[in-house]
């Protein structure tokens, strides 16, 4: 279970849980979760669409994924934020599915693109995992404060002076840089409930950001390690196990608020 | 193939196809602008995607999707709803946390189906829907499914318009905001899984949001913004439908393009084209008491 191309599997995976717990973090905390879908969903397409031209599925993922962080950033202050970032996600996924079409050998890779493959990882996909995750961090790492009160106060950070759709646009560029890189590992759809989850549930047990953000990526890594040795022993898909795992996580999170309740104001 | 250029329609699928894709149309346009007005697209889109773990389902105990994504969509949105959907801020959260469970279970249904058929291709029509293979059987369901969704609609629009414009002042007046909320949440499920075996269940967003979205921009009136959705989203399906039966002309020959590729293109053309067409200018909110008017989307 720990050998060969397994190894491979549990590094790529918990550089994955580390990228998704902080990402998510920062995606609930600012209420960018439909971006947060829309990005690795949408970017689907474009591995679908590298894949038609013969050309390495990351870029296909990379630069739908900017492209789609890029429109919702940009329209996102001309219209409804929602309306916005469904019609770039549908504008993405339409495509998507027009070159699915037009190729029919593709259906079998697209499982694996959107439900994620994490078996069979190589060595030479782990290093590019590895370093886009560590850019992804410090990337947040750099603009930590900023990110934060412009998520908390920003009337306040306007009046500081920070551009807070300019802060929006680097986030999103951030977190789809770093979901394309993970999306050929965990996939497009469960890249997404790896991300809520996990900080959805940090962020119903404590109202420190510091420590939400600990938290989070610690039940991000907690879910994909039982996740992997699940799916190891039953051979079900990975992606069922994160799926429950982040919602069940959740549900804890709120029974624990609802037990501890009334120390602290709520912070949904 | 019979028929001349301009009037394929002399088989049996095309005529399902119209049939169903109508239906989808309107009754996506009429709740579209609902959602888009409570800012519920996301969780229009989530329901969807839940709906997908239902035609999965289907798919593995044999049963029409359809069905599948009904009863999903159902259970999805009562589930949203005792999380916590009713509050606008955690809503965004509530509804992620729904659809990645539901994902989940989705990868699951389809691995356990593909397993026994040893087929790919169900995720496909399941993700991106195949309009032309929808069975004549399940035609007076999709019906029933519309009307009635639509009849709710209409008994409870005025309900729905005050609780999304100003819930409290509705619930001032004695409405019930979070039983209203549940209510839209059960009518959105259904109409995404009309228009989700109309043109797929990742895609039914273009419909539902779309012609919702464009029209909004163009009327302020909701009864107005209603009728244009409605009229637009028909006819985005029903021309994509027609394109898509023609581009088996088209290059690479021999394949069909999707006809949701077609709703995309053509909804998004004219939310774009809403942009052209005036320029957009700061509205100032006005009082409900004043008849109901929105912001454009």
């Amino acid at each position: 279970m720990f050998t060969g191309l397994m190894a491979n599997t549990w590094i790529a995976a918990s550089i994955v849980a580390v990228i998704a717990g902080i990402t998510g973090f920062f995606a609930v905390l600012r209420g960018e979760t439909f971006a947060a879908h829309a990005i690795p969903n949408g970017a689907f397409a474009g591995a679908a669409g590298a894949f038609l031209l013969g050309v390495n599925v990351i870029w296909g993922l990379a630069i739908f994924a900017v492209a789609g962080a890029l429109g919702i950033g940009a329209l996102g202050s001309k219209a409804r934020h929602d309306v916005v970032t469904a019609l770039t996600l549908v504008l993405m996924l339409g495509v998507g599915a027009l070159f699915v079409s037009w190729s029919t050998e593709y259906a079998e890779q697209a499982y694996s693109l959107l439900f994620g493959e994490v078996y069979g990882v190589s060595s030479d996909e782990v290093w590019p995992i590895a370093g886009i995750g560590l850019i992804a961090v410090v990337a947040i790492g750099l603009a930590f404060r900023r990110l934060m009160l412009t998520s908390a106060m920003p009337e306040v950070a306007e009046a500081r002076g920070v551009s807070v759709r300019g802060t929006e646009i680097y986030f999103l560029i951030v977190m789809a840089s770093a979901t394309s890189m993970t999306v050929p590992v965990v996939g497009a759809l469960l890249m997404f409930s790896l991300m809520i989850g996990p900080a959805a549930a940090a962020r119903s047990v404590t109202a420190r950001p510091g420590l939400a953000l600990a938290l989070s990526v610690a039940i991000a890594l907690v879910i994909t390690w039982l996740s992997i040795a699940l799916s190891y022993r039953t051979n079900w898909p990975l992606g069922f196990f994160v799926g429950i795992g982040g919602a069940l996580f959740y549900l804890i999170g709120l029974a624990a608020r609802q037990l501890g309740g009334s120390l602290r104001p709520s912070n949904a | 193939m019979a028929g001349s250029w301009w009037w394929p329609v002399t088989s049996g699928p095309v005529l399902v196809a119209l049939l169903i894709g109508g239906i989808a149309a309107i009754t996506s346009g009429i709740i579209g602008v609902f959602s888009v007005l409570r800012t519920q697209s996301f969780a229009g889109h989530s329901l969807a995607d839940i709906a997908t773990t239902g035609g999965a389902a289907a798919f593995l105990i044999g049963v029409s999707q359809f069905w599948g994504f009904l009863l999903m969509g159902i259970a999805a949105s009562a589930m949203m709803e005792v999380i916590g959907v009713q509050r606008r801020r955690g809503r965004d959260v509530a509804t992620g946390v729904v659809l990645g469970g539901g994902l989940g279970f989705a990868a699951l249904f389809l691995y356990l189906g593909t397993q026994r058929t040893s087929t790919t291709g169900a995720s496909f029509s399941i993700l991106f829907g195949s309009i032309f293979v929808v069975s004549p059987d399940t035609v007076p369901g999709i019906i029933a499914a519309g009307v009635v969704t639509l009849i709710a609609v209409a008994l409870l629009g005025r309900r729905l318009l005050l609780t999304a414009i100003s819930p409290d002042l509705a619930r001032a007046r004695g409405v019930n905001v979070r039983l209203t909320g549940v209510f839209f949440l059960m009518a959105l499920a259904a109409t995404v899984s009309l228009s989700a075996i109309a043109i797929g269940a990742v895609l039914s967003t273009a419909l539902l949001v779309g012609p919702a979205a464009t029209a909004l921009r163009i009327t302020r009136s909701p009864v107005k913004a209603i009728v244009v959705s409605a009229v637009g989203g028909l006819a985005a399906t029903w021309l994509s439908i027609w394109l898509a039966y023609e581009s088996y002309y088209w290059p690479p020959y021999g394949h069909g393009w999707p006809v949701s590729f077609f709703v995309v293109a053509l909804v998004l053309a004219g939310y774009l084209l809403s942009y052209a067409r005036r320029p957009r200018k700061a509205v100032p909110p006005r009082s409900p008491h004043e008849g109901v008017e929105c912001s454009p989307a």
